[in-house]
């Protein structure tokens, strides 16, 4: 293949003087101090977050203050980097979830291993691990960054429900005749 | 099974269009089995009786047309085969036994239907509660309406409402919304542990199991009925909520609560024994096994466990206190006090530490009451596999009597004791206090506390091993999860004692052992550890048939045969 040979321009007086480079790059600059402004004063301002966005992943509690989770562990076991860790509890005793039996004792996610892929909220069937909009980790050691069964909780707050699931069962069992406790 | 019988005896069925020679009463469920085609089914379960009430099995079945007058098969003259007459409706596959020239379909249209229908009304009072439900993972009824059920339900009225969370017994809790009625535990505890406690009352779909007024299901085999609940409706108390089927790895292993030698396996995860559920094997349990066996596993994690080697109660290096103990060995007057719970290889090098320093060994006698089912009189595991190895001549004595005459004549100053408790065993604390113990043991007790050298071992579900059963059937067992840190592998501290002593070197491991073992020990001359086969293999026991063994009759155990 033959090589052709191109011959550079000699540059002009002016672009020697690098003159008009200087002038045209601080006019760009200036016609911005004038536009939109693109740029937010983080971390003081934060972004507005799209709804959809998998932020970190966070445990809800229904619109009633009952815990949602009860510690099925498909998200341990569709979790790919394996950063969620359950240990399943019952629920004892006579209280208002104790229809439901069962709840995580402990739930640890560790957000050195989340990768964010969002399966686990995708897998819940009871609709109560959710990726909202935290997107900022940061912590001074490893163990700051497993965020235990109280973090999660604090994290994702209270969500709207629609099935009132347990609700439903619980209101079922007291109107029928044969349930006895 | 087949194998064992004469072609005579068997008899040909057709199954989708498949001949298959099976013995003559053969129900269709485990024919159709044998072939690779699966009839799903809830209430039919191989070791209890049949009684059809789950209907899911249903398949088509014709016989060969008889002509009227001849009685001869009537030939389809396109075909050249007997015609076969369908019958009309479907037949549940678990009542219908094999008998000549039976047909069956089990993939037409017709079965199809039938299987969704089932599935769609076996669904209609289930809550669908699998997110808190244990059997999830391993549930029939999930498997089932996954593989034959229609997909989505057409009900949409109230379902109805059972008591949920009723304790059976101590050790079994019934979630009656759950219960698809099928009988299976009502079978098991009528036929099989002869402790008739359950029924089921009430009618249509009140019906919900329940005890007999008083009684509670607490009888020491209860667990089973959770094995073959096929969904979620018995569930074990021990187990409930601890962990999810999905996540454990199971390791085939064998019980070491009696001589029967219960096939088990061993249910852990990342180094925890959640559960020990029973593995069929036809010879020796079936598909069961006790409650007391399954709660072995704790033993593993008890706080007695011994974790660290020690030399007159102070921690010391593992090497540190094998080289006391070979120490200990060396200047002479040494017993063995073996152990009937010891794998064989343990033995057989029990024996070799035996011979090496001419030192007499026993075993520890534990004889208890057996139930006539799967607990024999003989709480030692491998007995037999002590006498197979030639470490012990004759069954063990009650107490150890002779050893204690010994001691007290002043010819013993050392006793190994391989995990055996010397007090409980008949020895005094005049005795005690005349000898030095080396002690190789899992858990701490008085003998460990007195002993000068201790070395920590493992637990039957942290090696690898073989046990030989009452019915001197050797069958082997593998690790199920890693041991204590401080705490070495039994055939490690056995082979390290024997080079102490003298005794040359031996391999330490135990496929490299059972080299050794295969030379030198007669009855296990073609057998290595990893050809033995899962349900275990029958020595020859000519040599031990007059030894007074204490074990009485059992399942698949006659000692009078």
């Amino acid at each position: 293949m033959s090589v052709i040979q191109v011959q550079r321009k000699p540059l002009t007086f002016a672009e020697r003087t690098y003159l008009p480079q200087v002038f045209g790059g601080l006019m760009i600059t200036l016609r911005h101090f004038f536009g939109r402004r693109v740029t937010l004063e983080y971390p003081e301002q934060r972004p507005e977050i799209a709804p959809g966005y998998r932020g970190v992943p966070t445990l809800v509690k229904d619109p009633n203050g009952r815990e949602k989770c009860v510690s099925c562990q498909l998200c341990e076991f569709v979790c790919p980097p394996k950063a969620i860790r359950i240990t399943p509890g019952e629920i004892s005793g006579d209280g208002p979830s104790a229809h439901v039996e069962k709840a995580p004792r402990e739930f640890e996610i560790n957000m050195l291993r989340c990768i964010y892929c969002g399966l686990c909220q995708e897998v819940c069937p009871e609709e109560a691990i959710f990726l909202q909009n935290v997107y900022s980790v940061s912590g001074y050691s490893r163990d700051e960054l497993v965020n235990d069964k109280e973090k999660l909780y604090q994290l994702g707050g209270t969500l709207p429900d629609r099935h009132f699931k347990w609700d439903k069962k619980q209101a079922a069992a007291s109107a029928s005749p044969i349930a006895h406790p | 099974m087949s194998s064992a019988l004469k072609p005579a005896d068997l008899i040909t069925v057709t199954i989708d269009g498949r001949e298959i020679a099976v013995p003559k009463g053969t129900n269709m469920i485990e024919a159709a089995q044998v072939l690779g085609i699966e009839i799903p089914h809830f209430c039919y379960h191989s070791k209890l009786s049949v009684v059809g009430n789950c209907r899911m099995c249903l398949v088509e079945m014709g016989l060969p047309a008889l002509d009227p007058a001849t009685k001869q098969p009537v030939m389809d003259p396109a075909t050249g085969k007997p015609k076969i007459n369908w019958v009309a409706k479907p037949t549940i596959a678990c009542f219908t036994n094999a008998s000549p020239g039976l047909h069956i379909r089990t993939g037409t249209p017709l079965v199809r239907e039938c299987r969704e229908g089932v599935m769609e009304f076996l669904l209609v009072n289930h809550p669908l509660d699998c997110p808190i439900c244990d059997q999830a993972g391993e549930c029939k009824l999930q498997e089932q309406a996954t593989g034959y059920g229609r997909g989505y339900s057409r009900y949409i009225e109230q379902k109805n409402v059972k008591p949920k969370r009723t304790l059976l017994g101590p050790r079994v809790m019934l979630d009656d919304e759950r219960c698809i009625l099928c009988s299976r535990c009502i079978r098991f505890s009528k036929e099989i542990a002869r402790d008739d406690v359950l029924g089921f009352i009430d009618r249509g779909s009140h019906s919900t199991l329940a005890c007999y007024p008083g009684r509670k299901l607490e009888n020491n085999y209860s667990v089973n009925t959770v094995d073959i609940c096929p969904v979620g409706a018995l569930t074990s108390t021990d187990f409930r909520f601890k962990m999810r089927v999905w996540f454990l790895k199971t390791t085939p292993s064998i019980c070491p609560e009696s001589s029967v030698g219960v096939n088990t396996e061993v249910w852990s995860r990342e180094g925890v024994v959640y559960r020990i559920t029973p593995r069929r094997n036809d010879e020796v349990n079936d598909t069961w096994m006790a409650d007391s066996g399954r709660l072995l596993y704790k033993q593993v994690t008890a706080d007695h466990r011994l974790r660290e080697p020690s030399v007159d109660g102070t921690t010391v290096a593992g090497a540190e206190a094998l080289a006391q103990a070979g120490a200990l060995l060396k200047a002479g007057g040494v017993a063995i006090v073996g152990s009937g719970r010891s794998s064989v290889e343990e033995q057989f090098l029990t024996r070799k530490l035996a011979d090496a320093i001419a030192a007499p060994a026993w075993l520890v006698s534990r004889v208890g009451q057996g139930d006539g089912l799967l607990i024999s009189a003989d709480r030692n595991p491998n007995v037999r596999g002590a006498l197979v190895t030639g470490l012990i001549k004759t069954v063990p004595e009650a107490e150890l009597t002779e050893l204690a005459a010994q001691i007290a004549a002043g010819k013993i100053k050392t006793v190994v004791s391989i995990g055996e408790d010397l007090t409980a065993a008949g020895l005094g604390e005049a005795q005690l206090n005349r000898i030095a113990i080396v002690y190789l043991g899992t858990h701490a007790n008085a003998t460990s506390a007195g002993a000068k050298v201790v070395l920590p071992t493992l637990t039957v579900f942290e090696k690898a091993g073989t046990f030989i059963n009452q019915q001197f059937r050797l069958q082997r067992f593998a690790p199920a999860v890693p041991g204590p840190q401080g705490a070495a592998d039994d055939l490690v501290i056995l082979a390290g004692l024997v080079e102490a002593a003298g005794g040359g070197a031996l391999a330490s491991d135990i496929d490299g052992l059972w080299t050794t073992l295969a030379s030198e020990i007669k009855p296990l001359a073609t057998v290595t550890y990893q050809n033995l086969p899962a349900t275990g293999l029958l020595l020859d026991a000519s040599d031990f048939s007059d030894l007074p063994f204490p074990e009485d009759e059992t399942l698949h155990f006659n000692p009078k045969q």
